[in-house]
């Protein structure tokens, strides 16, 4: 047994680090006021999942706002690159654990886009109606945490009924409730079941009066509105200058949104309107959100309404899985189900960037395929990494309890930040 | 993805800010990538930005294992105007990571600097806060690189706490 000598070894980076952070020991001054600096986090219930903030206070006004990240890296990426192309959707789709259907999106995407494959359009419209459920659910998490932030408790009982009913639509159309893996490369995995379309036709009915409902709730609520209304706006110039995109660049009055400006996956056949608002401070940003819920409803419908019919994945024999009834039949489904399998697609050598508007913004994929069957570099632009860096702007100069509120706000989902 | 004529135009804009900056342009379906020079980067993005691409959407590490010079950022822009992307890349060695930082100019490139600072090491000459951002700050190594093994590392446990170095410093 081997005993370190800490003497012995020169010492690493770690304190020189350490001190960049700024937790210094001494007391900070601003002019004759004293500072104190505070931690909150990793675990921290306002914070959303383990973010750690430091914040400088004078009194209870930010002075300054560092957020440290890493406390849920998982090493997705790196994961992914030791899978073969298919092989890497479940892993992907656990980045951002609240809008698993966006992460699959944006991974397939780029990897057909490297691929050249045509997805038939029965597929495009799947997608696209679980997209829009899957925003639906990651709003109503939205709306409840953050409600439950500002002390409305009773917000988040009714945003979870309705996601409780969005998990079972999920369940029933893939077997799963979270990280469902529909999504395939050229297509989904499979048709709709009996009876699927009837259901989410009636959580359409209900739910546009079940948003207003919650609406109302809030609105109503005068703790809710005074820890909203003007409380930390950003300008859109501030906003476009940090890279922020999604509800939070919406709510300042920009309307870009990649559904209508760069439409993907058929978005160009569907009419829908881009909420705005108008001085981008906690009342628009959850404002937009409520009404892109009604936004995504009126989309779920006109696709299910003019759901076209035909295959559901590619039928590139190299790309996606033969039906089963061909495997007792065919010499050649046996062989690319079998080199399927094992081996997985072969990819042409190439880079993909691929963004979609995912429930925060632009969630980008790149993929650099190497021509081998597993990729050699995934990386996702994840929204929440780019959005929090307009944080600090948005805080500094505020009370420490608009600084939750804001960060409620903001949306960070902490496994999309760190991956 | 620019046309043609368009992407004529931008590499033109680049040639005429620094003659010798564009070394090499990619299309592929989809995507056109303009290979720059990286002591060029920063006036290259300039260049960019005012042909139209305001937005810097993302900043991607790369690791080209085993081709030479190994390391790559790839900087995806995006014209709102347009609705078009352009993506420009840079290469550098493993020996000499070092690139100037885009963000005293692009604040949005902060994070996604540092988190390629933290995988693959490339040092972003300029950059205001250059520290690990998802790896613990004593971590050694920088684990996105292709010749880093996975499942290496050793854990933390009781009996062998006093032999995996430098956690109690």
């Amino acid at each position: 047994m081997s005993t370190v000598d800490p003497a012995a070894r020169e010492l690493s980076d770690y304190r020189k680090m350490e001190e960049s952070i700024t937790i210094s020991e001494t007391t900070e001054f601003e002019g004759d006021r004293e500072l104190l600096t505070l931690n909150l986090g990793p675990h921290h219930p306002a914070t959303h999942g383990v973010l750690r903030l430091l914040v400088t206070l004078d009194g209870e006004v930010i002075r300054r706002l560092q957020p440290i990240y890493g406390y849920l890296h998982t090493g997705i990426e790196k994961t992914a690159e030791q899978k073969s192309y298919w092989k890497a959707i479940p892993v992907v789709e656990r980045m951002d654990y609240v809008s698993y259907y966006f992460n699959a999106m944006a991974y397939c995407g780029a990897v057909e886009e490297l691929l050249e494959v045509e997805i038939p359009k029965r597929a495009q419209y799947l997608r696209v109606i679980h997209l829009e459920l899957n925003r639906i659910m990651s709003h109503l998490v939205f709306l409840g945490t953050s409600a439950l932030d500002l002390g409305a408790i009773s917000v988040w009982w009714y945003c979870f009924r309705e996601r409780e009913t969005l998990l079972d639509l999920f369940e029933m159309s893939s077997g799963q409730r979270m990280h469902t893996r529909y999504f395939q490369i050229g297509g989904v995995i499979e048709d709709i079941p009996d009876g699927w379309i009837e259901q989410v036709r009636k959580f359409c009915a209900i739910m546009p009066e079940r948003a207003d409902t919650y609406g109302d709730l809030l609105n109503k609520n005068e703790i809710f509105l005074q820890r909203q209304r003007d409380v930390c706006p950003l300008s859109v110039e501030k906003l476009r200058e940090y890279g922020v995109t999604g509800p939070l660049l919406r709510a300042a009055g920009d309307p870009w949104d990649l559904r209508k400006t760069m439409p993907y996956s058929s978005y160009e056949d569907f009419d829908f309107q881009i909420p705005v608002g108008t001085k981008g401070d906690n009342y628009d940003r959850y404002q937009v959100r409520l009404a892109e819920v009604k936004e995504s409803v009126k989309i779920i419908v006109q696709a299910l309404d003019n759901l076209p019919d035909g295959p559901t994945i590619t039928d590139d024999r190299k790309i996606a899985l033969p039906p089963r009834h061909e495997l007792a039949t065919s010499m050649e489904a046996l062989i690319h189900h079998f080199k399927l399998v094992t081996e997985g697609m072969r990819v042409p050598e190439g880079e993909a960037y691929y963004a979609i508007e995912g429930a925060r913004g632009e969630l980008g994929c790149f993929v650099r395929s190497d021509g081998s069957s597993k990729p050699a570099r995934v990386h996702m632009r994840d929204p929440s990494l780019v959005n929090m860096q307009a944080a600090p702007a948005a805080t500094e100069g505020w009370l420490i309890a608009d600084m939750l509120a804001t960060v409620a706000m903001f949306d960070p989902i902490i496994g999309g930040v760190d991956r | 993805m620019p046309d043609a004529a368009t992407l004529e135009r931008l590499v033109g804009a680049l040639k005429a800010n620094d003659a010798d900056s564009v070394i090499d342009t990619v299309e592929s379906p989809g995507r056109v990538a303009i290979e720059v020079k990286p002591e060029s980067i920063v006036g290259s993005l300039e260049v960019l930005r005012s042909a139209g691409y305001e937005f810097l959407a993302s900043v991607h590490g790369v690791d080209y294992y085993p081709h030479e010079p190994r390391l790559g950022v790839d900087y995806e822009l995006l014209s709102r105007e347009a609705c078009d992307r352009v993506a420009l890349t840079l290469r550098v060695s493993t020996e000499d990571p070092h690139l100037p930082s885009v963000t005293p100019t692009w604040p949005c490139a902060n994070n996604h600097e540092r988190e390629a600072y933290d995988m693959f090491g490339l040092v972003f000459d300029g950059h205001p806060d250059l520290r690990r951002i998802l790896m613990p700050e004593d971590y050694e190594g920088h684990p996105q690189r292709r010749d880093f093994p996975i499942g290496g590392e050793p854990i933390l446990f009781t009996h062998n706490e006093h032999n995996v170095p430098r956690w109690f410093e």
